[in-house]
């Protein structure tokens, strides 16, 4: 198979780059895993979030507004082209605070940042009567809540699906349990699989999340990937108990209370821990009481895929032109901009992002 | 709506003695033999839709009887419990548990 | 936390044998189990229940009585109404008694949590008044229901024995459909050698099927294209047996075509598993004392490989005597010893095995359903969704689970897990231990938040 692009990776992440680059009207392969690979596409918690991202890095917290800026759009073609609706919601979301201390250090942050965006950072902080209007199921515990009108959340599963769906739809190869373990190159790309199985390609995308870690040096990146594990519960189905997303608890457009997430250095494992689950049950119970009494239906870990700074990777190789390393902790907020904008960054088109600030120079001081 | 139960009872027969308890089930009292088998009494009294089932709202009842199917989930004082797993005792509210759907007509009355 | 030196979760048949037969090395255990009195499903609430019908329920149902009152030695801890959220591979058990939470660490951890009823997915099950037949025995059993106008529709002996209880009580089932063909018979008679050695099964089985033709009740067999008809609730049944088309009105539709293990417990615990070809379940992994993949942890009776109540008993009580000896209060020789006659007992016992699965096979409209039937019940995910998405190049059931729901509602895959395993295998062509099933989390049942809440122990670092 020759095709104009080879993507390693079918999470979100590939997902979003083969559906922008089937788009702009390349031939577009995508080589995913199995059914029992790390996925942080599966495990995550959907939050399209944009407030106190790159509170250090202003570039990052601009580039997550472009995208969030960009999601009605891509998500109203995602579901005219497959049907599939996303349960997309851009009506703000709340962090929620237990201190006035804590209150009024995000506050100075997100000061900072509305510096940055000459004065345009729309958020607001809420109290007593006010904030509890919004959410009437608040806990007395709570102080404030800042609510970020750029915030929302979708269905990142749905997201998926009707990535996968469209992707096919455009003409797009997904093949799965594909393990890429080496990519050279002569006058063209060629990919090997575990089993011995070969791929041809002009370019290639490397978007294999924890798989980048291996697979990147091989192709001349630093790849300076970890993971980092949340675990994540949600409850049964219930009518609307809460309007707004917070870190804490989304509810979800079936009905579910998602309650997230802890943040956990502990290598490659993915398993929950009562420690940790627990823990997440009582912050979401003292954020909702009457979370005390609901269900809780399943929990479960994921790893998120960290680099050093936690920023996002947009790199092309210099000892493999053509070769590319796009990688990420948030790809749900990132997809809009991943399949909007960034195949003209491949094509290096005059409208292309900028991302010079995203490359891996910064990792090789 | 109470009906005519699809079940006979043996113990009714048998002139097992076991006292009656009231239980409200979806805002009509009954009066269950206390200790018994939740779902099984409400089966012997008449009730055989237990819950709506979330996305369609579709009606179901007990199914399994053994803990596995949850499809007799109720709601009792509050929480959701599989009706099959639990005995009954003297005045619990056990009602359908609430759905996503009934949030649509919330928003009507908004 | 309670400290033990054995937790048994489950007291059917094997979970109260282990008990006993570990009380009588001397060794204490804790004995969990979700219902309030001992007996499992079937030997439910036997202490209660025997005196009230146990002439109508019959020997099988009585033999039961000398396990549960076995139970109460002072050695056997049993905590009822105990339902089990988490088993750890350190040993730490973690059960839910009235929405309070409560720990158990033990030293050694016998699962013998049983079967579960092969999921029957047919076109209008879901409908109020279909149940299982498992269902069926349990409210005759424990509460003395019989359902006045009923059919049995599957395959198995267990249709027979439900069948010949409710006639004794006056309340015959209208009928009993069945899906299995003379074909399966004839394939199963290759088989009969070992069936004869458990003769008595045959002699058993035999005997309900003349009282059944005795109390003229109307069997039917080979049936096929069965659907359960009704408007909100089942009113009817239809199906054909070759040429002829059926309908049988009715009020409660009972459904069985063999049962599997009950893996919720031992798939949670990443614990070995294999493909069963003959009895077309996954099993989990164990050496010929029950002993898991993981050493500290063993598996007994019908969780372990399908063999009915008799056999669950002896496996129960082989795992003991070798956990028994684990514990330092059996030495190699008695253990040896104490152990060869239950083992010949156990052969013996699933000598009719392979001529039992042949004969009645699962029903295999159920195992492919068509598209318009709902396959998950918690998230009404019909068969045709699955073989779409499939299609679409889904890895496998746990991606599956992420885009269709299927396997994500309180059941936890339960009901729905081997027929995904299954429409993968039967579209991808992969292998059943290829496709594997879905990856199984705590907690096993769902637990109030609260409950959980209460266990935390300390804050755990979150940003974002």
């Amino acid at each position: 198979m020759n095709t104009n692009f080879t993507i390693i990776g079918g999470g979100v992440v590939g997902m979003s780059l083969a559906w922008g680059l089937l788009k702009h009207g390349h031939t577009v392969a995508i080589l995913d895993g199995s059914d029992g690979s790390f996925r942080a596409s599966r495990g995550n918690f959907g939050l399209i979030w944009i407030q106190g991202k790159g509170a250090k890095a202003p570039h990052y917290a601009k580039w997550s507004r472009l995208s969030a800026s960009l999601y009605a759009d891509f998500a109203d073609e995602l579901t005219e082209a497959t049907g599939i609706p996303l349960g997309l919601e851009q009506n703000g979301g709340f962090d929620y605070h237990f201190s006035e201390e804590s209150l009024q250090k995000t506050v100075q942050s997100y000061e900072r940042l509305k510096q940055e965006f000459d004065g345009d950072y729309p958020f607001e902080i809420l109290c007593g009567e006010d904030l509890r209007k919004e959410e009437p199921t608040l806990g007395p515990d709570i102080v404030a809540g800042i609510l970020h009108h750029d915030d929302g959340h979708l269905n990142p599963l749905k997201l998926l699906r009707a990535l996968q769906q469209d992707v096919q739809q455009m003409g797009g190869t997904y093949l799965t349990n594909r393990h890429v373990v080496d990519v050279s190159k002569t006058d063209h790309f060629t990919l090997t699989c575990a089993d011995n199985e070969t791929f041809h390609s002009e370019r290639v995308i490397l978007a294999a999340g924890l798989g980048s870690r291996d697979l990147g040096p091989k192709m001349g990146f630093v790849a300076p990937l970890e993971p980092e594990r949340g675990q994540v519960l949600i409850t049964e189905k219930l009518p609307r108990m809460i309007n707004r997303p917070s870190v804490t608890a989304r509810q979800v457009d079936e009905g579910g209370i998602q309650i997230g997430a802890t943040n956990e250095r502990v290598g490659y494992d993915d398993g929950t821990t009562i420690d940790g689950i627990a823990f997440l049950a009582a912050e979401a119970i003292r954020t909702h009481p009457f979370l005390a009494k609901t269900k809780l239906v399943r929990s479960w870990g994921a790893l998120r895929v960290m680099s050093k700074d936690g920023l996002p990777i947009y790199q092309q190789s210099q000892s493999m032109p053509g070769a590319y390393l796009v990688t990420c902790h948030s790809g749900i907020t990132l997809s809009a901009v991943h399949g909007k904008l960034l195949p003209s960054w491949f094509d290096q088109k005059n409208d292309a992002p900028n991302l010079e600030k995203f490359s891996e120079d910064r990792f090789r001081l | 709506m109470k009906t005519a139960s699809g079940f006979n009872s043996l113990e009714d027969a048998s002139g097992a003695s076991q006292s009656l308890v009231p239980v409200r089930f979806d805002g009509q009292d009954y009066m269950l033999p206390e200790g018994a088998n939740l779902a099984a009494s409400l089966l012997t009294a008449g009730v055989s839709v237990f819950r709506n089932a979330p996305a369609t709202g579709a009606p179901r009842g007990p199914f399994c009887m053994m803990g596995v199917c949850y499809d007799c989930l109720v709601n009792i004082d509050g929480i959701t419990q599989q009706a099959c797993q639990t005995s009954v005792e003297a005045n619990m509210n056990v009602c359908k548990p609430a759905t996503p759907a009934d949030l649509n007509t919330e928003d009507d009355h908004a | 936390m309670l400290d033990t030196e054995l937790a048994i979760i489950g007291a059917g048949p094997a979970g109260m044998a282990a008990a006993i037969e570990a009380a009588n090395c001397g060794i204490a255990s804790v004995l969990i189990d979700e219902q309030q009195s001992v007996g499992g499903q079937i030997y439910r609430d036997v202490e209660r229940v025997a005196p009230l019908r146990g002439a109508m329920l019959g020997q099988d149902f009585l033999d039961g009585l000398p396990l549960a009152e076995g139970t109460h030695s002072p050695l056997i801890t049993h905590l009822a109404g105990a339902v089990v959220w988490q088993v750890e591979k350190d040993g730490t058990i973690t059960c839910s008694v009235k929405d309070q939470a409560r720990q158990i660490k033990a030293q050694r951890i016998l699962i013998a949590t049983g079967a579960i009823e092969r999921p029957m997915p047919l076109p209008g099950w879901t409908m109020p008044g279909v149940m299982t037949v498992g269902a069926g025995q349990i409210l005759l059993k424990q509460s003395g229901l019989i359902p006045n106008k009923a059919v049995l529709i599957g395959s198995g002996p267990l249709l027979y024995v439900l069948a010949s209880q409710m006639l004794k009580a006056k309340t015959p089932p209208l009928a009993i459909i069945e899906t299995q063909t003379m074909g399966d018979l004839t394939k199963a008679m290759k088989h009969i050698g070992g069936a004869l050695r458990g003769w008595r099964y045959l002699l058993k089985g035999t005997k309900l099927l003349s009282a059944l033709k005795m109390g003229g009740v109307k069997r039917y067999t080979g049936a096929s294209n069965i659907r359960l008809e009704g408007e909100g609730a089942v009113a009817s049944v239809s199906f054909q047996c070759g040429a002829r088309s059926h309908t049988i009105p009715c009020d409660t539709a009972l459904l069985h075509h063999g049962v599997v293990p009950n893996v919720q417990i031992s798939r949670a615990l990443q614990l070995d598993h294999h493909w069963d070809a003959q009895q077309a379940c996954f099993s989990p992994s164990l050496d010929e004392w029950g002993k898991s993949s993981e050493a500290t942890i063993f598996i007994a009776g019908d969780g372990a490989g399908i063999g009915g109540a008799k056999a669950a008993d002896l496996c129960g009580r082989i795992a003991a005597l070798k956990l028994a000896s684990e514990l330092g209060k059996l030495d190699e020789e008695n253990l040896q010893q104490r152990a060869a006659p239950l083992k010949s007992a156990l052969l013996k016992e699933n000598a009719a095995r392979p001529f039992l699965d042949r004969a009645y096979p699962p029903f295999k409209d159920a195992q492919s359903p068509q598209d318009k039937t709902i396959v998950c019940r918690c998230e009404e995910v019909t068969a045709g969704e699955i073989r779409k998405t499939i299609a679409l190049g889904c890895q496998g059931p746990n991606q599956l689970k992420a885009f269709l729901r299927a396997g994500m509602g309180p059941c936890q895959g339960r009901g729905c897990g081997l027929t995904i395993s299954t429409l993968f295998a039967e579209q991808t062509g992969k292998s059943m231990q290829e496709i594997d099933y879905f990856t199984i989390r705590s907690p096993l049942k769902p637990i109030t938040l609260g409950e959980l809440a209460s266990l935390k122990q300390k804050d755990v670092e979150r940003l974002f």
